[in-house]
């Protein structure tokens, strides 16, 4: 049982909560996650530490609400616990020194992406931050990644802020800019593809940080599992990051929704359940 | 069997009861006696439902099971069983109709017996060089349906002996992993006196009794009353606790912990990597029974989906394999096929599952090897192309290896695969230690005595070094390693003893220490 300790909107869609666990909070680096669940009867789901801090023993997570676990979670108020959260999970980002580094987000990516781009720039990088959302209320952190960011390019599909087009528009920009000598993607599975499609095309090395369906997160069940460099690799020990020009993105997007109908069906009574009480 | 054991059992046999017991009924009586049947639900009723399918031994049953045994001056069964329980005593006990102190016999070695007496491959263990089985070609005396008659019957009792406790020495020692060499060895060590913890990785403790084996064949209800009883004897359970990432073994050392035992399992499932693979709806066992044994996906009121089809084809020959399948059934499957590359009689699953499984109407295309998947456009699996095999010469593993018949191939439909065919170890563990010594295949090594490591303070037993084998050789494991834990740690209080001897004043201890 952990804690909620704060609890923040970023927009109606999008929580931010701030949890006690202690160990995690001393142990994770970027790139972690852990995997929570919240109830006797929850099922366990993936979420990436945003961000920790040792001293008060709290980890943050983002959490945006598109299935059952996550708006159960978005419900949960100050002072009310996380039935499990277990992690660190994962292996942690590795962070070296390459120069230029284009770090994309992508909606709730976002926040898996600051203590990436926290440790990049720590590790004397520049770092050019593109974070892209559909409307202006979506983009999150914003603040938090000009802290840690050379440069903040923001884009909306619908223009309500920053530039109007996709990440990919705003990492072009950047590319055909200036030299890039590594690019960092984390966010809808779809996201990432294009964003891999557009540094191959300029030959930037690229990570991209995949958020496959989970369910023990310790290497036991395969659920995660996607093909990299035409292997079966498992997302929870041998990532959550890879060479993104090894991804096989297609089948990962079609694993991806294994259960949509069920999970609609799920979602659908679920709200009803949740309108009458 | 060494003589100091054989010496004590013979003392044993010669106690009034056994000599009473025995006068009682003349060997000849004895075995003519049938071996009792274990009553079960019918196959029809049963895979519809999860409930468990062996009804247990009534108390006249067990008695007169109890009184086929013949109290051999030398019990090979005992020799059969990992765990050395003393047979030929707790069975004595249901012959005389002293059920509770069957049960305190079995629990003197085996801290789960209702776990054992439901799981254990009997036939290859204990039964299988019992008396009846070795020299009168007879089936053997059902020791497995007794041993679960005798701890059911403590259980129903309401009567549960907490074992003796020695005085607590206040030397903290952890298990890693709580399933079932963890919880041996943790039983163990807490009857030692030990301070012990356990540490699990999942919300649930009990490892793979609870996410491994379905309700049919090991109730959670069982599991949850024997790691009570390791509760009442002092044990901390923690869950939701991954040692090498929530915390290092070096974190656990500086917060008092002497000793560690590694039980981690064994973690990643085998895929075959053959074309299709990854389509939805092909599930490792180990997710599809996760999902439904841990997180009861097939109970609309959890959260956690599971795709179970009308055509399932589960691939491998081992418990597992036959846990799944049996599953799918239950599910609703109209047919639930094993798909085993090898014959029948080289499958490695219990004889009983098996059986089980063709009862319930378990469709079994044995020599089939799967060679592809295909799928609907929105990726999920809807067929799978097999291919027929013979058997060739023997392998290595001394059964006849399976060779593929050329142009034998042909599809069947399917909506859900589950690929049973092994596991390998968890690396978690060995990933976070660098200098544990870790096998090509990834299992920790250990020497076989004392299931010690290349680190004198860490031991480590059951899958993660066997790299997947049973329940009871695991929890032999677990007794092993926290046998060889005390010695090392008492050895250790020696050494330390020995060197204070040797300083002239607390000084120099303190500035030793230091």
């Amino acid at each position: 049982m952990n804690r909620v300790v704060e609890k923040e909107y970023f927009s109606e869609a999008v929580v931010k909560l701030v949890v006690e666990a202690p160990r995690i909070a001393k142990n994770r680096k970027a790139g972690h996650f852990v995997i929570v669940r919240v109830g006797q009867k929850g099922e366990r789901i993936p979420l990436t530490i945003a961000g920790a801090d040792i001293e008060s023993g709290t980890i943050t997570l983002i959490v945006q609400k598109v299935g059952v676990t996550s708006i159960k979670l978005s419900n949960l108020e100050e002072g009310e616990f996380i039935t499990d959260v277990v992690g660190p999970l994962g292996e942690p980002t590795h962070i070296e020194k390459v120069g230029t580094v284009l770090a994309c987000g992508g909606g709730v990516g976002v926040a898996p992406l600051l203590p990436i781009v926290e440790a990049l720039k720590k590790a004397g990088n520049k770092v050019i931050t593109v974070l892209a959302a559909r409307t202006k209320e979506l983009i999150i952190l914003e603040e938090q990644m000009r802290m840690h960011s050379d440069e903040v390019v923001i884009m909306t599909d619908d223009g309500s802020y920053g530039k109007k087009g996709l990440v990919t528009n705003g990492m072009e920009e950047v590319i055909k800019r200036e030299k890039v000598d590594l690019s960092v993607t984390v966010g809808p599975a779809v996201m990432m593809k294009y964003c891999t499609i557009l540094t191959k095309k300029y030959d930037i090395p690229t990570v991209a940080s995949l958020n496959t369906l989970m369910v023990d997160g310790t290497g036991m069940c395969g659920a995660c599992r996607v093909t990299v460099g035409g292997k079966t690799k498992f997302v929870c020990v041998d990532g959550p990051e890879f060479d993104a020009f090894e991804v096989d993105f297609d089948e990962m997007l079609l694993r991806l929704n294994s259960y949509k109908p069920s999970e609609t069906e799920a979602y659908e009574t679920f709200q009803k359940k949740y309108r009458k009480a | 069997m060494n003589e100091g054991l054989l010496e004590f059992l013979k003392r044993e046999r010669e106690q009034e009861w056994r000599l009473e017991l025995r006068s009682n009924l003349k060997n000849k009586e004895r075995t003519q006696l049938e071996r009792n049947h274990m009553p079960e639900q019918a196959a029809d009723r049963r895979n519809k439902n999860f409930t468990e399918v062996n009804e247990g031994l009534s108390e006249e049953q067990a008695m007169l099971e109890a009184s086929r045994c013949l109290d051999c001056p030398k019990p090979t069964c005992i020799t059969g069983c990992p765990v050395g329980i003393n047979i030929p005593k707790f069975i004595k006990k249901i012959e005389s109709g002293e059920f509770l102190d069957a049960a305190s016999v079995l629990k003197e070695t085996n801290a789960l017996p209702a776990v054992c007496g439901r799981v254990c491959p009997q036939e290859v263990q204990c039964e299988q060089v019992c008396f009846y089985t070795q020299k009168l070609n007879k089936p053997p005396v059902a020791i497995g349906h007794l041993e679960r008659f005798a701890a059911d019957y403590e259980r129903n009792s309401g009567k549960i002996s907490v074992p003796k406790i020695s005085n607590k020495n206040g030397i903290r020692v952890a298990s890693i992993g709580s399933g079932p060499s963890g919880l041996a060895f943790a039983g163990d060590m807490a009857k030692m006196g030990y301070d012990v913890t356990v540490f699990e990785a999942l919300h649930e403790i009990g490892g793979v009794l609870k996410y491994g084996i379905p309700e049919f064949r090991l109730p959670n209800k069982i599991v949850d009353v024997e790691i009570d009883n390791l509760e009442k004897m002092g044990v901390n359970f923690v869950k939701n606790f991954i040692v090498g990432k929530t915390a290092s073994i070096e974190d656990l050392q500086k917060e008092g912990f002497t000793a560690f035992f590694v039980g981690s399992g064994a973690g990643l499932p085998n895929f075959m990597h053959i074309p299709g693979e990854n389509y939805i709806g092909i599930y490792s066992s180990n997710e599809y029974l996760t999902r439904i044994n841990l997180m009861n996906a097939a109970d609309p009121e959890f959260d956690t989906p599971v795709l179970s089809g009308k055509n399932v084809a589960v691939i491998g020959g081992g418990n597992t394999a036959m846990d799944s399948v049996r599953t799918a059934k239950r599910l609703g499957a109209e047919r639930a096929m094993i798909i085993y590359r090898r014959s029948i009689e080289e499958m490695p699953a219990r004889v009983e599952e098996i059986k089980h499984a063709k009862e319930e109407g378990i469709e079994f295309l044995n020599l089939h090897n799967p060679v592809e998947y295909y799928s609907d456009e929105k990726g999920k699996v809807n067929s799978m192309k097999v291919q027929k095999m013979e058997l060739g010469e023997p392998d290595t593993s001394g059964r006849r290896r399976p060779m593929p018949i050329e142009g034998s191939e042909y599809l069947i439909d399917v909506d859900t695969v589950v690929v049973s065919v092994g596991v390998s170890p968890n690396p978690l563990i060995p990933q976070s230690m660098k200098e544990l010594d870790v096998s090509a295949w990834g299992t920790i090594i250990v020497d076989k005595e004392k299931m010690q490591t290349s680190i004198p303070d860490i031991f480590a037993g059951g899958d993660i070094v066997r790299g997947g084998a049973t329940v009871i050789l695991a929890m032999g494991d677990g007794r092993k390693s926290a046998a060889a834990m005390d010695r090392h740690i008492k050895e250790k209080v020696r050494n330390i003893l020995s060197l204070i001897k040797e300083f002239n004043t607390i000084g120099e201890i303190l500035d030793f220490a230091r």
